[in-house]
């Protein structure tokens, strides 16, 4: 077991890409969340998950309980935008009738989820419920709106036309479906994020059984952090079963020095945003959610 | 803590050493170790032995054994504890019998069920380490003031079960007209009346939260340094709530965390709501405030309202725990 203060705890830490082409087609790097359920729920390990299924208009999530493989499917990809996955928490246990959730998150959704197991005021017959929560690298988060700003305004294209999205590389990319590719540094990007996102201390999921993301990996890869007893369990079958192609994180660059640098910075940054918000006004701070 | 102080007075009463220092120990972050987990069955196995009146006491304790003192020693193991029906649906008392075995078990090993109007034939509030209140106070009814008085008299800890105790809940709604009262119009929540040390919010508070902290309340007697350290740190944040006050609603949710700028569209407050009042409109939560019954759920279960890295961070150890602590 690593412990790192701003990795957070966990057992191992690889390179991974899906082995399944059909989930790489439409995945936003490695595939290793669509993948991993995939294979959860085939095995049985999770009844369904909770993912950020499409909405009402082009890259508005909404979450939704996918009880087949052809819903994650449908699932794929990075929306970046917020997704309350976790408000279907209850209704997956519920409505569904789910006995094995698996959910996948932001940070914060995973802190909501841990939260939730230990003081589940609203949350009946839902601590033990939890079978696979998968955390996802995340730097920050924008609303809908945001998105369509920078996507109609700052890339001039319309959210129609958009085929991926993709933060990396300090910038933030726009593909069309006509082969354009337009980018915005992410100078631009910084003042339409959402503003909770600003006291968040966590940018690798630390509280995800297993957690992923693009950073640190070349493309087409992703970073894999495998954390508690499940996430080892359900990696090491899925691993058993050939469902990634692995590579050791030191081979790879840019590596966890990269991972190490970003989640260094935000964490640096948000803690100075949390002081700053001490001293906000006038003998008058606003409020510090962490006790 | 003034709560740890009284805690700690009911725990020598019951005769362990305490090594722990008064204040609350830090606990080390990220620290899933697993001590925890062991020590519970190695010092749950003498205990098991000593619920059976019937069987000999052999001689695993100290003490000499004796049969005549054989109904002494289950109940010293445990703390007494009841249940206070104030004005409520005894929704949270069944939510505290959903927890099934697990209910059985926390009888069986933890606590002494000595007051509950709905199972057991005992007509006058007695002496109790823990009263669990359910319902708010209706301080039209004589009884029902004098009763929620004797409750502080009579428990060392007045825990606050369910959200009318807490909050008021649906009961803030009332206005009287009831057969065959229909004078009883004005309730409140029972931190209004007397102090109150730890909320356990909910309509119902879910099976799992008083199994938590039900758990949490025997390491904190019964556990070694490194459990009571922990179970403090669980219980913190409950038993700063009665300090925050005695209403909770959607707009909790909007004033202190929306209005703060610290929401990050979760979801929690959505799958927390029991009427389904919150939805989520571009990711921000939109509460139908006419729907809203002033629970207070959404507000304490937003990862934004209060948050312990401390505990949370051992999540997984702390489950752990529970699942031991709750083996029959």
């Amino acid at each position: 077991m690593v412990q790192d203060i701003f990795l957070g705890n966990y057992t191992s830490c690889v390179a991974a890409r899906s082995t399944n082409r059909a989930i790489l087609a439409g995945s936003q790097d490695g595939g290793i969340v669509t993948q991993l359920f995939a294979f959860a729920l085939e095995e049985g390990i999770i009844d369904g998950a909770i993912v950020a299924g499409p909405g009402d208009e082009p890259y508005r999530p909404r979450p939704m309980v996918a009880t087949t493989v052809a819903e994650l499917y449908a699932a794929r990809g990075t929306k970046y935008n917020i997704c309350p996955n976790v408000s279907f928490i209850k209704e997956a246990t519920r409505s569904y009738g789910l006995d094995r959730v698996g959910i996948v998150g932001t940070p914060c959704q995973m802190q909501a989820i841990r939260k939730g197991q230990l003081y589940p005021v609203g949350l009946r017959d839902v601590p033990d419920k939890i079978a696979l929560a998968i955390g996802i690298f995340c730097m920050e988060n924008f609303p809908y709106q945001s998105i369509v700003q920078l996507v109609e305004d700052h890339a001039n294209t319309k959210m129609e036309n958009v085929v991926k999205m993709d933060i990396g590389k300090g910038k933030f990319w726009v593909y069309t479906e006509r082969g354009a590719v337009i980018q915005l540094p992410l100078k631009i990007t910084h003042k339409y994020e959402q503003p909770g996102c600003h006291v968040c201390l966590d940018y690798v999921a630390n509280l995800g059984d297993v957690s992923t993301g693009s950073v640190g990996t070349p493309d087409g890869w992703s970073t894999v952090f495998v954390r508690s007893k499940k996430g080892n369990d359900v990696w090491s079958k899925a691993m058993a079963a050939g469902c990634f192609e692995t590579k050791p994180i030191e081979e790879v660059k840019p590596g966890l020095e990269l991972v190490t640098k970003l989640a260094t910075e935000k964490i640096t940054k948000n803690r100075k945003t949390l002081e700053e918000r001490a001293s906000f006004g006038v003998a008058k701070g606003l409020r510090n959610p962490y006790i | 803590m003034g709560l740890f102080e009284r805690i700690l007075v009911i725990f020598q009463k019951k005769d362990v050493t305490v090594k722990t220092p008064q204040t609350p120990a830090p606990i080390p972050v990220a620290e899933p170790a697993a001590p925890p987990t062991e020590a519970i069955p190695a010092e749950r196995a003498p205990v098991v032995e000593e619920q059976r009146p019937a069987v000999p006491p052999d001689e695993k304790e100290p003490t000499t054994a004796q049969p005549d003192i054989k109904e002494v020693k289950p109940v010293s193991d445990k703390i007494t504890a009841g249940h206070v029906h104030m004005s409520g649906c005894t929704g949270c008392e069944v939510a505290l019998a959903d927890n099934y075995a697990g209910l059985l078990t926390l009888l069986d090993k933890y606590v002494d069920w000595v007051y509950d109007l709905t199972l057991i034939d005992v007509r006058h509030i007695p002496e109790m380490d823990v009263a669990l209140v359910e319902g708010s106070v209706c301080i039209n009814d004589r009884i029902s003031v004098e009763e929620i008085r004797e409750t502080r008299k009579k428990a060392k800890i007045v825990v606050a079960l369910g959200s009318c105790a807490t909050y008021g809940n649906i009961t803030r709604f009332c206005r009287g007209g009831q057969q065959n009262q229909p004078q009883h119009e004005a309730y409140l929540p029972i931190g209004d009346l007397i102090k109150v040390d730890v909320y356990l919010p909910g309509c119902g508070p879910s099976p799992q939260l008083i199994r938590n902290v039900c758990v949490a309340a025997y390491l904190l007697l019964k556990g070694n340094a490194d459990q009571q350290a922990l179970a403090t740190a669980y219980l913190k944040p409950l038993m700063m709530l009665p300090e925050r006050g005695t209403s909770a609603c959607f707009c909790d949710l909007m004033y202190e965390v929306i209005d703060q700028g610290l929401c990050i569209g979760c979801g929690a407050c959505a799958a927390a709501c029991p009427v389904r009042a919150i939805t989520h409109e571009y990711g921000k939560p939109q509460g139908q405030r006419d729907l809203c019954i002033k629970c207070g759920a959404c507000y304490n279960q937003c990862p934004r309202s209060w948050y312990s890295f401390d505990v949370v961070n051992q999540y997984e150890s702390i489950m752990e725990t529970i699942d031991a602590a709750m083996e029959p």
